[in-house]
This record gives structure tokens, sequence and C-alpha cells, in this order.
């Protein structure tokens, strides 16, 4: 396995683990033995016919070479220097520092996804301080009475000849006021204790729900039994177990997307589903059809089912998912590599994750390619449909739902679900990760500029 | 006759507070606690100051402001507001609406009385 991050490490990797000569590598591919030195140590871009020979010569795809991390990682740095120092630093210059000091740069984008999340508490923080209905008023309730206790004081002691009726009535409002004001501080602190132990209103609570479902390989085979009336406990236990760390809010969350996890393999058993899903080469749309069923529940099914259901620990799902509500806003990730997603914030307009919100009931089938040197391209089923509600008081809300895969990984995973032809899946879409890190110039969906690009 | 105030403001005790010290200082104080009819309060009563609190039961101090300066015979009362949220945020609201002064609590005696003075002083 190639472990290096960036594409000329991986190369010398490669070429090392197969005892190859740097001068026989150069030679084979019609290049010069030092100009190869240059790519190896990452001095040098590299990509289109002399990668696809480099990656032929070492019994290699070129994605593997290529894919993935150096895309991440570089935009990761780009994004710290451009929030620190207001100035993007040049690809090359990013570059560069990753190949000299990987596990620096590595501790620097990590550094820079710290302050995110940092930055975020500190907005939801004051957003709770400014907002909160109980703070306002219990804050509005404790000056109130420290100003009443605060004049009626004064009064007392500045007035040297006060009439007893006074005397007596501002010594009774200050023992009342008193009282309210102790009361109303006890009832702050046990509001803030309750808030501390909360953990999950601090952060996000989807990330916590994220990591919780990674850790499990998004998959829980406990949930597999058909049995629907204990379903919850062996929910509550799972999530007991496993999840003991999970937040208030992200704990809600857990249990309710295992709830639907419970459903989706009720509704389309592993083996069963698992050999469909080869048969129709994983056709989402054939799929719901043949089941009978919601193709949301597909999409959801294809990227938790792991790709060997039957095995103890066979590897998951090549599939990603993404779910948002009608306004937009994402409610579910299961994230891919290649395919970046922002930490926070709305994602790329031209995802067709949004585009089906435009079309409810109908799949979308469209080929994405990402943005950067390194782009990939994935294959994407997108469908948007109404959920579920109880009474008819009005238009029920929208959601969407979209499954992605990249077309190397879909390929391994399943050899029709790609056919051959350079149309097969009409014509290609642009896409980005967020508008702040899209280094896409005169994209037409553009909402901000972005920090990767001047003017953007 | 001493002037006229009118204390808009639903704490009994912050009123009788501050009640006390204006009677004390010679004024003719009127209160009332609540946002609904307060407008009415004003009519009835005239006062030469207005003392207006930013949150009250029924109507906001800042809705009353409004009005107030919309009406030309209230349009140049001198009015003292008093909020407990010292936001900035309230503060320019409360210059946006047309009040003559802001105040956040809690305040002094002191603080409260010399700005009543002083707009007392403006308006005469």
């Amino acid at each position: 396995m190639l472990k290096r991050t960036l594409t000329g490490g991986r190369i010398r990797e490669r070429r090392l683990d197969l005892g190859i000569k740097q001068a026989d590598l150069a030679r084979q591919c019609g290049i010069s033995a030092a100009y190869l030195n240059l790519i190896e140590h990452n001095r040098r871009r590299i990509g289109g016919k002399l990668l696809i020979d480099l990656a032929q010569a070492l019994g290699v795809e070129p994605v593997a070479l290529s894919k993935g991390a150096d895309a991440e990682l570089l935009q990761a740095l780009q994004e710290a220097a451009a929030r620190h120092s207001g100035d993007p630093a040049t690809l090359e210059d990013a570059r560069d520092f990753a190949a000299r000091f990987p596990q620096w740069a590595g501790l620097v984008a990590a550094q820079q996804a710290r302050i995110s999340t940092l930055e975020r508490t500190a907005e939801t923080l004051t957003d709770r301080l400014a907002h909160d209905p109980f703070l306002s008023e219990t804050l509005h309730a404790v000056l109130s009475s420290a100003t009443s206790i605060r004049s009626a004081a004064a009064i007392l002691v500045e007035t040297r000849e006060i009439d007893p009726a006074w005397r007596t009535r501002f010594q009774r409002n200050l023992n009342e006021d008193a009282e309210k004001l102790a009361d109303q501080a006890q009832r702050l602190v046990q509001y803030l204790d309750s808030a501390t132990d909360a953990q999950s209103d601090l952060s996000a609570p989807q990330e916590e729900l994220e990591q919780f479902l990674a850790e499990n390989g998004w998959h829980f085979p406990e949930l597999e039994q058909p049995g629907r009336q204990d379903a919850e406990r062996r929910i509550d236990d799972l999530v007991a177990e496993r999840g003991g760390w999970l937040g208030r809010e992200a704990t809600a969350l857990a249990k309710r997307w295992m709830r639907c996890m419970a459903a989706d393999a009720r509704a389309l058993p592993a083996g069963e589903f698992s050999a469909a899903m080869q048969a129709m080469a994983c056709n989402p749309a054939a799929l719901a059809e043949a089941f009978e069923c919601d193709p949301a529940r597909v999409m959801r099914r294809m990227a938790c089912l792991p790709a060997q259901p039957a095995a103890e620990a066979g590897p998951p799902s090549p599939f990603g998912l993404l779910v948002c509500d009608g306004a937009g806003a994402l409610v579910f990730r299961k994230p891919v590599a290649g395919f970046s997603l922002p930490r926070f914030g709305a994602g790329c307009p031209r995802w067709p994750l949004f585009q089906a919100l435009n079309t409810p009931a109908a799949i979308l089938r469209r080929l994405v390619e990402t943005p950067g040197e390194v782009s990939t391209r994935f294959l994407t089923y997108a469908v948007a449909r109404p959920t579920m509600q109880g009474d008819f008081s009005g238009a029920p809300p929208m959601e969407a739902t979209m499954l992605m895969v990249s077309l190397e990984a879909a390929k391994d995973f399943c050899a029709q679900a790609v056919p051959e032809g350079p149309d097969a899946f009409g014509p290609v879409q642009a896409v980005g990760s967020s508008c702040r890190v899209c280094p896409r110039t005169g994209c037409a969906s553009r909402r901000e500029l972005s920090i990767l690009t001047e003017g953007g | 006759m001493g002037k006229r105030i009118l204390l808009i403001e639903d704490e009994p005790n912050i009123v009788e507070a501050i009640s006390f010290l204006l009677n004390r200082d010679g004024w003719e104080v009127s209160t009332h606690s609540n946002g609904k009819g307060a407008t009415e309060a004003i009519a009835r009563v005239k006062p030469d100051v207005l003392v207006l609190d930013v949150m009250l039961p029924g109507r906001s101090g800042f809705d009353i402001l409004q009005e107030l300066r919309a009406n030309p015979e209230t349009a140049g009362l001198p009015v003292l507001m008093l909020t407990a949220r010292g936001q900035t945020k309230d503060r320019e609201m409360a210059e946006r609406l047309g009040a003559t002064r802001f105040m956040t609590k809690p305040f002094s005696n002191t603080q409260v009385l010399e700005c009543i003075q002083e707009l007392a002083g403006n308006s005469s």
C-alpha cells in the first residue's frame, strides 16, 4: 500500500518496492534520471501522459499515484495560509512545504481544522448568549433586582432623615429583591451546569454522529436481524455500549439514523440485496424497482452495507452518501476519498444533490469531476422526495439524497457499474467542495469569492 | 408646582425607589407599569420628561418610542430609555428611534437623577 501523501513520494516508494533503479525507470519513460529525481521529490508537477507512463511502468493505476490526499492536504494548507495571513500561498509553495516537511504540513492542516472547530464553538456560545431566551430573561431579571437593591440601599444609606414608613418599605423591598436575586442566581447556575454537561451543544452533533458511524464501519450487524419489535432495544444497547461519549443531540441523531438503518435492513435483506447490486450494475433506480421501495432507501443501503456483508470484517462500502433538507442544509454525510466536503457551511451549488430538489422523485444520474490538479471523476445518483408527515396540514418537507462513488472504486466493486464509452453518462459536470475553497473560475453558481484564486 | 415626569417601568421596587428620589427632588411623579396603555398614559399626564423601560409586558419600549416620535405632539418629548441589555444594537436602536438618553441597569440613583435633571433643563 502506498502511504506517501504526495504523488512524487508515491512514485519513489513504488519504484523502491519493486527494486527498480531510478535511471532504468527514467529511461523506460523517456525522461532523464535527474528529472525523475525532481519528480520523486515533489519538485516538479506531474500529470497527463507521463503519469500514465510511470504508472504503467510501475504496474499500478495512475489514480493510485495521484489520488485524494494530495489535493486535500494542499487545499488545507492553502486555506490555513489564506485564513491567517490573508494571502493564500501559491500551490507551488504549499506543495514544496508538504514535500519537505510532510509531518509539519499535516500538523498545520490539523491545526487549521481545530481552529475551525473552536471558531464554531465560539460562534455557538456567542449565539447562545445573544439569543437564548432563558439566559436573556434571567439576566434581565438579575439586573433589574440588582438595580432595585442598589437604589433602595443607597436611599437608606444616603438619606439622613427618612420617614419611618418609607424606611420600612425600602427595607422590605431590599429583602424581597435579595430573595429574588438569590433565586435567579441559583436557576442561572443550574442552567449553565446542565448546558456544560451537554457538550454536544458546543460541537457539531453531526460531526459526532459521523465519527460514531465511521468508527463502526457505517454498519451494525446487530441491526440486520429481522425482528422489528426489539430493534429499539438493540439500538439503545448499541448506543449505550459504543456511543457513551456522544452528546445529547448526537445521541438522538444516532438513534434516529440507526432506526432508519434497521428499517432499511428489514426492507432490503443483506444477502439478497448484495447479490442484486452486482446483478443490476449498482443501479439504484433498477434496485428500487426490483425491491419496490424508495430509491433513497436503496442509496442508504448501498452506502452502508459492507462490500462483503457475510464476511466478519470485510471492506466498507465504496459509496459515499449525502442527505440535505429542503433548505439545502446537509443533514447527513458519509464522505469518500477525493470528494471534499465542507467542514461547516454550504456545499457546492452544482452538486446533483441540490439539482434533485428541483425535480422531485426523478433519479438524476450525473458524472461529476472534482476540481484541482488531481481531479477525480465520481458517478452520482440523486433523488429528492417528501419526507413522511403525520397530518394533512400542508406541503411535506423535502429531503434529497445523493450517492457518489469514484469511477475507479465503482469499477473495482462491480465491473458493469461503469459501461465503456466516453459518453456513457453524458457530459461531465464540474463540481467543487464549497465556493470558499474552490479554485474554479467563471462559475455561474459561485456565491462567494474563493480564497484560492484572485477575484474568485 | 414641580415638573411632571412619567415613569413607565414594570418592576415595582425600581418604580418605588425612583419615585422616592424624584419626589424628594420636587417632581410630580406619575407611573405606569405596562406597555399597553402607555401612549394613553402619556397623553393623559403630558409629562415634561418620560422615563421608559425597553422590556415591558404587552408592548416594547421601542414600539412606544416610535409612536411618540411619529406624533407631532410628543415628537420633542425628552425620553430616557432604561434597559437591562447594554448591547450596542439596543443602544443604536434607541438612538435611531429618537431616544434622548439611554441608560443600562443597574444604574445608580445619582446617575438617573442627574440625567433626568439634565433632560428637564434642556426641555425648559
